[in-house]
């Protein structure tokens, strides 16, 4: 992939907020002092009396949007996932989960890949919190097609929706003209019947690139974008622990928790099937370059492809 | 307002005292106290101030009305009932299996009920986000919201007063219930919130203090909210915690317990003692 264009998934939240915009006056975005870095300030630039800053206080944002929504608006509310889904929990969850209402979360700078800006900033908990809010839909696009038919997607499902965008450009492979995004369907990126790699967010390109070292290697790994972590798509997972017998699961996120425990779980009731997780193991993250970060906590292509062939062969 | 429609509030204050300590008897749990220092507010709002219609709980130009301190529903829910949202009856099944009042209020099982609150200062907020909305949309509607004197130690408070003040919420009214009492003792003993009223200044709101028992004093600090633009107003009641059961007046303990079938007989016994002497008189 590497002559394909790479673009933040952040960034097509931004775009697609504006393009809501355009066609529904009952759109409103606030955010909390990060409208440059959620790329809110697309959709504020252009909307200025629909963009509201909240400044830091996030608490205090999400249940504002609750109120909003409850007047019929559909509420966006941005900040750093660390942020949103971890600082703001409580309002998250009671005012916006157990409602019910309209509020639909962006929440950027989610992961490792979040890099220079330490632990503090990279948010590996994010799936694990709001998984566990009933009703709470969890998302995680893999480039900015995705991200873009996402938003559009969270605007037209009714209750809450957290969507997870990362900061750093990644490579944009989905053909727009053909892509379709459902919630709570995933995505066979290639087929094959070895085992399965189920992966998110930005470690789905990486995916991709592993199932093609492991093919030189003779072996032939399926593929899945599960791009929407909770409702999980059973049915496909199912499929893959009947026909590959094997699941690697993989994301920016501590493997407490997230995508890699809601595949795990489901499987161990319904067909139980040997899983590995690749994630953060149970530790924060640390400054650097963020493709360094990933590197180092095997989160790429050579990490994943060297996970399954043990895994494989093992 | 003339000297009958004071009576009939005072009346049906008396019986929203009643409902509290019919929902909290029948619970065996759930906050009197405040519920009952607060009882001459719900009853104003719901038979003097808010635009409503029980028949019509959900039509858009409504007033709003939020209990950020949501603990107290025990009121709201028996000036709810009396106004007639939903059966007297449906008091006694307070915080019970399969029953639509919540212990804290529940938007989506009572009709009427504007937001869910009980998680103390995100009312609020939600308060906020809805008198930010009615101006985008040109809804003529206000919003209400009711917050306790602890409840205010919470910092999200703060975020949404700054957020009312910076967005110009002048379809907003804070009133915060002072009764001065929380679980664990007197406010300004356990954290202290005072100066409220400066703070609240400081924080760009309009305000006033008044007695919240005195009808002729919460009709003139709602009278003159009405008359100011472009600013948000706060109301600082001045109230006594467990206002009309004599052994619950001014006592920390009544925060969260409920009476014994003892203490029931004898606050109803009170309550209806001076139901009679403001229906005789």
């Amino acid at each position: 992939m590497a002559d394909v264009k790479k673009i933040a998934t952040r960034a097509g939240y931004g775009a697609a907020l504006k393009e809501l915009g355009e066609l529904h006056d009952n759109v409103v975005v606030f955010d909390a002092d990060l409208a440059g870095s959620t790329q809110t300030a697309v959709f504020g630039k252009a909307f200025p009396n629909r963009h509201f800053n909240c400044g830091i206080a996030e608490g205090n944002m999400m249940a504002v949007a609750a109120g909003a929504a409850s007047m019929g608006m559909v509420a966006f509310a941005s900040s750093f996932a660390m942020f949103a889904a971890g600082r703001a929990y409580e309002q998250v969850r009671n005012s916006i989960g157990y409602t019910g209402l309209n509020v639909k979360i962006g929440a950027s700078h989610g992961g490792i890949s979040v890099g220079e800006d330490g632990a503090t900033h990279q948010c590996l908990e994010d799936f694990a919190l709001m998984r566990s809010i009933p009703g709470m839909v969890v998302m995680s696009p893999a480039d900015e097609v995705e991200a873009r038919a996402m938003v559009k997607a969270a605007y037209e499902h009714e209750g809450p929706v957290y969507m997870r965008f990362g900061r750093s450009p990644v490579p944009v492979f989905h053909d727009e003209a053909a892509f379709r995004f459902e919630i709570g369907k995933g995505e066979v990126m290639r087929e094959g019947r070895d085992i399965a790699i189920i992966a998110n967010g930005l470690l789905v390109a990486e995916a991709v690139e592993a199932g093609e070292l492991l093919a030189a290697q003779g072996i032939d790994a399926r593929i899945i974008n599960m791009a929407t972590v909770k409702p999980l798509d059973e049915e496909l997972v199912l499929k893959a622990a009947e026909e590959c017998g094997k699941i690697v699961t993989c994301e920016e996120h501590s493997v407490i928790g997230g995508l890699g425990d809601a595949v795990c779980s489901f499987l161990s009731e319904r067909r139980p099937t040997p899983v590995r997780r690749i994630g953060t193991p149970d530790v924060f993250g640390h400054s650097g370059p963020a493709a360094e970060l990933l590197r180092q906590f095997g989160l790429c292509a050579q990490g994943i492809a060297q996970t399954a062939q043990a895994f494989v062969r093992g | 307002m003339t000297a009958n429609e004071k009576r009939a509030l005072e009346i049906n204050a008396c019986k929203v005292r009643m409902g509290v300590i019919e929902g909290t008897y029948a619970a065996k749990s759930g906050h009197p106290g405040g519920s009952l220092s607060s009882a001459d507010l719900f009853t104003y709002l719901y038979f003097k101030e808010l635009n409503i219609d029980p028949a019509q709980p959900d039509k858009p130009d409504r007033d709003r009305f939020v209990l950020s301190k949501g603990h107290c529903a025990p009121g709201l829910y028996a000036a709810m009932a009396l106004r007639g949202f939903f059966p007297w009856e449906d008091l006694k099944t307070l915080r019970h299996i399969g029953s639509h009042l919540q212990g804290h209020p529940n938007m989506r099982s009572t009709p009427g009920v504007d937001m869910s609150t009980g998680s103390l200062g995100q009312g609020v907020s939600a308060a906020c986000g809805m008198a930010l909305a009615a101006k985008l949309q040109n809804n003529p509607c206000r919003v209400y919201t009711l917050l306790g004197d602890g409840e205010i130690e919470e910092g999200q408070v703060w975020e949404a007063f700054m957020f009312a003040h910076h967005y110009k919420l002048d379809n907003l009214r804070v009133v915060i219930d002072n009764n001065g009492l929380q679980i664990d003792g007197p406010v300004e003993q356990v954290m202290s919130s005072y100066p409220i009223l400066d703070k609240l200044a400081a924080f760009g709101f309009e305000t006033a203090e008044i007695d919240g028992h005195d009808f002729d004093a919460i009709e003139g600090a709602f009278a003159r909210a009405g008359t100011v633009k472009g600013k948000p107003f706060a109301i600082l009641m001045k109230t006594t915690k467990g206002k009309g059961v004599s052994y619950m007046e001014n006592q920390v303990g009544w925060h969260g317990k409920a009476p014994n079938a003892e203490q029931y007989e004898i606050a109803m016994a009170e309550l209806r003692a001076r139901l009679a002497e403001l229906e005789g008189s």
